[in-house]
């Protein structure tokens, strides 16, 4: 497969999560607006924060209205993540790498910016957004759903995985750490409901509000909650989870490859951190440190695997 | 449908011509709602599909749709036989031509064509003088512009010898019609343009450099996705199997072009690039272009890549070598051109220039580099201010133009929501060429003019595409 190939998938899937991520990140500000309209601002410097596009936003606005940061986050041209513009960099990418994919996954990744794109032509109101909001992930699990049920299992699936993932591990990550400090076992001693509220906006950012309850049984403590989403490895937007995924789909091409690069130690690696690693091990090192060391080793292994597969000349 | 004007291609002064007896007559048993129906979700599937092409010097670089007509053209199998044939010829003669040319040049000793014609010809490549292309071909893939006028009057308009474009419309147009009219084909036995794809990789294929053992490595070379045609590009590799690269993906390494796969660099044997030959080398030709791959030409003529088509066959597709064709198949051939040319005048003599001046406001004017219908002059559609401008910038460079009498071409109804109305059309067919032949697609590119009246069937003007049939015996 040509390096140029590999690299547009992994950034064609990239995009593609982050859009879904940043319309969970969205929906979750949005009702803890709603429920907690006193701290609505601080809400949503954390949403953009998380997005990683405050300083985009600030450039531009003064205060953090509702309609504003939807606004930015969905389609404002000056945010170069806002989903109008990941939607059409993935399908950027994907015309990039239109021999390598089937035309089910072509044509839900062309739909999904059609779709978009129309979604998107003017600021949504506010009674529009939940359903464009479903749209969203709606699209994306389609293209998904494509991709599962028709891509050869080689090459080409693995690329796109560890983009999946790589992102993937980045935003939960950035999730963490902008609520870091609400999660801490000091403040949890507090108690009360506002950081209940929080935890659960934590939860609601990557879809696992309903599966915690399911598997925890409603027991919602901030060591419960980190620990979900950092190591469980049945919730497929944990840390644990996304790397695991990653250090398989390295050995698939280490095995249709006859070789391992550089990446697959530093996956591994990254695995042995997380993997039967005990949540309050996690907190004695500071959640922080540990988090922003996370991000900076995934990051780092996207870099690597970028070098070791040759995306660019 | 309102009585045509010129000659109708579906109906004939005598009534339907018999080419499309059965398609008029499942026609007229259709209900308009559902054509109209079926004319939309044509349009639909070609967007969700992304079959589409951007526009230059558009702002927003939008991606925008080739309107198609579900009308089909429809010729006999008679009809096409002498096309091909006439076809097979001039492609035969062009690759002669062009292999003379940058060898030996008779031609010119012979006096049969100026000098200047290919001195003072920009596409003309010292670089390529004394080279044989692999396989001895210099045009692997010609796309014939052809016109028609009556019931055996068929005239060439252009030899695109360069980087033709279109095919993906003519497979694609069929594809749809296949989708949308099932039926239709089970009633009317069409010839199959679907093996092109596989036509176009075997052809290339063969010519292959000889160093090439196994294989060959063949792949498509795209300036981009910001191209124009970038879609048609994604889709012949597609289609061939092929990888579509990019100059950057690809590097000389050890005398050979090489591109950069996931697991280091992989020889390539045969390139059809969609690049033009300015850009093909930033060494030999347009030192910024990124577009090329720096050193391809040196491998080139070491006989170590196949480049189709090959650098510097522009020379043969001008509009003032055009003028030439029929004295170029005699000499070549030996035989008289089957396929007419049009009646061209080069601006370049004083004669023709005086009487292109005298009558502008009948001809049509053209740039003998220029494509695309840009930067022509339509005499008869024009206004008294376009002409007098038209005329200012004709003086000034006369050897830039030719001009031809306005063709009365032949229409091809579309589907209107009043049924049909007639409208002017072209033909575009494709031929490969390789050291085993002549392959020639039944049918082509049938591009129409979608304004009642108009001459213009370029896409980036407003011209739509039908598909193409040419019928079984």
């Amino acid at each position: 497969m040509l390096g140029k190939t590999a690299g547009g998938l992994y950034w064609m899937f990239r995009f593609l999560e982050r859009a879904e991520n940043t319309a969970r990140l969205i929906e979750a500000g949005f009702r803890m607006a709603l429920t907690r309209s006193s701290d609505a601002s601080s809400e949503w410097q954390s949403v953009l924060q998380t997005a990683g596009v405050r300083k985009y936003y600030d450039a531009t606005h003064d205060d953090y209205d509702a309609a504003a940061v939807v606004n930015f986050l969905l389609r404002d041209p000056k945010n170069p993540s806002a989903v109008l513009a990941i939607t059409k960099r993935a399908r950027d990418n994907a015309r990039l790498v239109r021999t390598a994919l089937t035309t089910e996954v072509w044509t839900a990744v062309n739909d999904n910016w059609m779709t978009m794109t129309d979604l998107l032509k003017r600021p949504v109101r506010e009674v529009d957004l939940p359903d464009v909001l479903a749209t969203i992930r709606q699209q994306s699990a389609l293209v998904r759903g494509a991709m599962y049920g028709t891509m050869l299992r080689n090459d080409i699936y693995d690329f796109s995985r560890l983009g999946t993932h790589i992102e993937r591990a980045d935003n939960t990550a950035r999730i963490l750490d902008v609520k870091y400090y609400t999660l801490l076992p000091a403040s949890a001693s507090v108690g009360g409901r506002l950081d209940n509220k929080q935890w659960e906006t934590i939860l609601r950012s990557v879809s696992a509000h309903r599966s915690f309850g399911w598997l925890d049984e409603g027991d919602m403590t901030a060591t419960s909650v980190t620990q979900f989403l950092i190591l469980d490895l049945r919730l497929p937007r944990s840390l644990a989870f996304s790397v695991g995924q990653i250090v398989e789909n390295l050995n698939y091409l280490a095995a249709e490859y006859g070789d391992e690069r550089e990446s697959h130690g530093m996956a591994r690696a990254l695995y042995g951190e997380l993997k039967g690693r005990d949540i309050a091990d996690i907190f004695d090192q500071g959640l922080h440190e540990f988090l922003t060391d996370f991000i900076s080793r995934n990051n780092a292994l996207g870099g690597q695997i970028e070098r070791d597969y040759r995306f660019v000349g | 449908m309102e009585k045509p004007d010129m000659f109708d291609e579906m109906l004939g002064p005598d009534g339907v011509r018999q080419p499309y007896s059965a398609y008029h007559s499942w026609f007229e048993a259709q209900d308009a709602g559902r054509l109209a129906k079926k004319h939309k979700e044509a349009e639909a599937f070609f967007r969700r599909t992304g079959i589409t092409f951007n526009v230059y010097g558009q702002a927003d670089a939008q991606e925008r749709l080739i309107p198609f007509d579900l009308v089909p053209r429809i010729m006999s199998s008679r009809e096409w036989s002498k096309l091909a044939k006439g076809i097979e010829q001039r492609v035969t003669a062009l690759n002669a031509f062009l292999h003379d040319i940058y060898n030996r040049q008779e031609i010119l000793r012979a006096g049969r064509i100026p000098k200047e014609l290919i001195s003072r010809n920009e596409a003309f490549l010292p670089q390529m003088m004394g080279m044989t292309p692999p396989g001895g071909v210099f045009t692997h893939i010609v796309g014939t512009d052809i016109v028609r006028t009556g019931e055996g009057d068929f005239f060439v308009l252009e030899d695109n010898a360069r980087t033709p474009s279109g095919v993906s419309y003519m497979l694609e147009n069929r594809e749809t019609m296949l989708q949308m009219f099932p039926e239709l084909f089970s009633k009317i036995r069409v010839q199959a343009v679907s093996n092109y794809p596989q036509a176009l990789r075997q052809s290339l294929s063969a010519c292959a450099p000889k160093t090439c053992d196994g294989k060959p490595n063949v792949a498509v070379l795209t300036p981009g996705i910001y191209n124009s045609a970038y879609y048609e590009h994604s889709f012949l590799a597609d289609q061939m199997g092929a990888h579509l690269v990019e100059g950057h993906d690809l590097r000389v390494v050890d005398g050979h072009i090489a591109m950069r796969t996931t697991r280091g660099y992989k020889r390539v044997d045969v390139i059809y690039r969609r690049v033009d030959d300015e850009y093909l080398d930033p060494l030999t030709f347009n030192p910024s272009s990124m577009l090329g791959v720096p050193g391809i030409m040196d491998v080139y003529r070491a006989g170590n890549i196949t480049i189709a088509n090959a650098p510097g066959t522009g020379v043969a597709d001008d509009k003032a070598i055009y003028s030439y064709m029929p004295d170029i198949v005699e000499f070549y051939t030996g035989e008289k051109a089957i396929l007419k040319n049009v009646e061209t005048f080069r601006c370049s003599e004083p004669d023709s220039l005086q009487y292109v001046l005298d009558n502008l406001a009948d001809l049509v004017v053209k740039e003998v580099h220029g494509s695309g219908g840009y930067g022509m002059l339509v005499g008869p559609a024009a206004s008294k201010r376009e002409i007098a401008a038209f005329r200012e910038k004709l003086k000034k460079k006369p050897s830039a133009y030719i001009a031809q009498p306005t063709l009365s071409l032949s229409t091809v109804p579309i589907f209107v929501k009043k049924g049909l109305a007639p409208r002017h059309v072209d033909l575009r067919p494709f031929a490969l060429v390789s050291p085993q032949g002549v392959n020639i697609t039944p049918g082509g590119l049938t591009r129409v003019a979608l304004k009642a009246g108009s001459l213009v069937v370029n896409s980036s003007q407003g011209g739509g595409t039908k598909d193409t049939w040419v019928l079984e015996d």
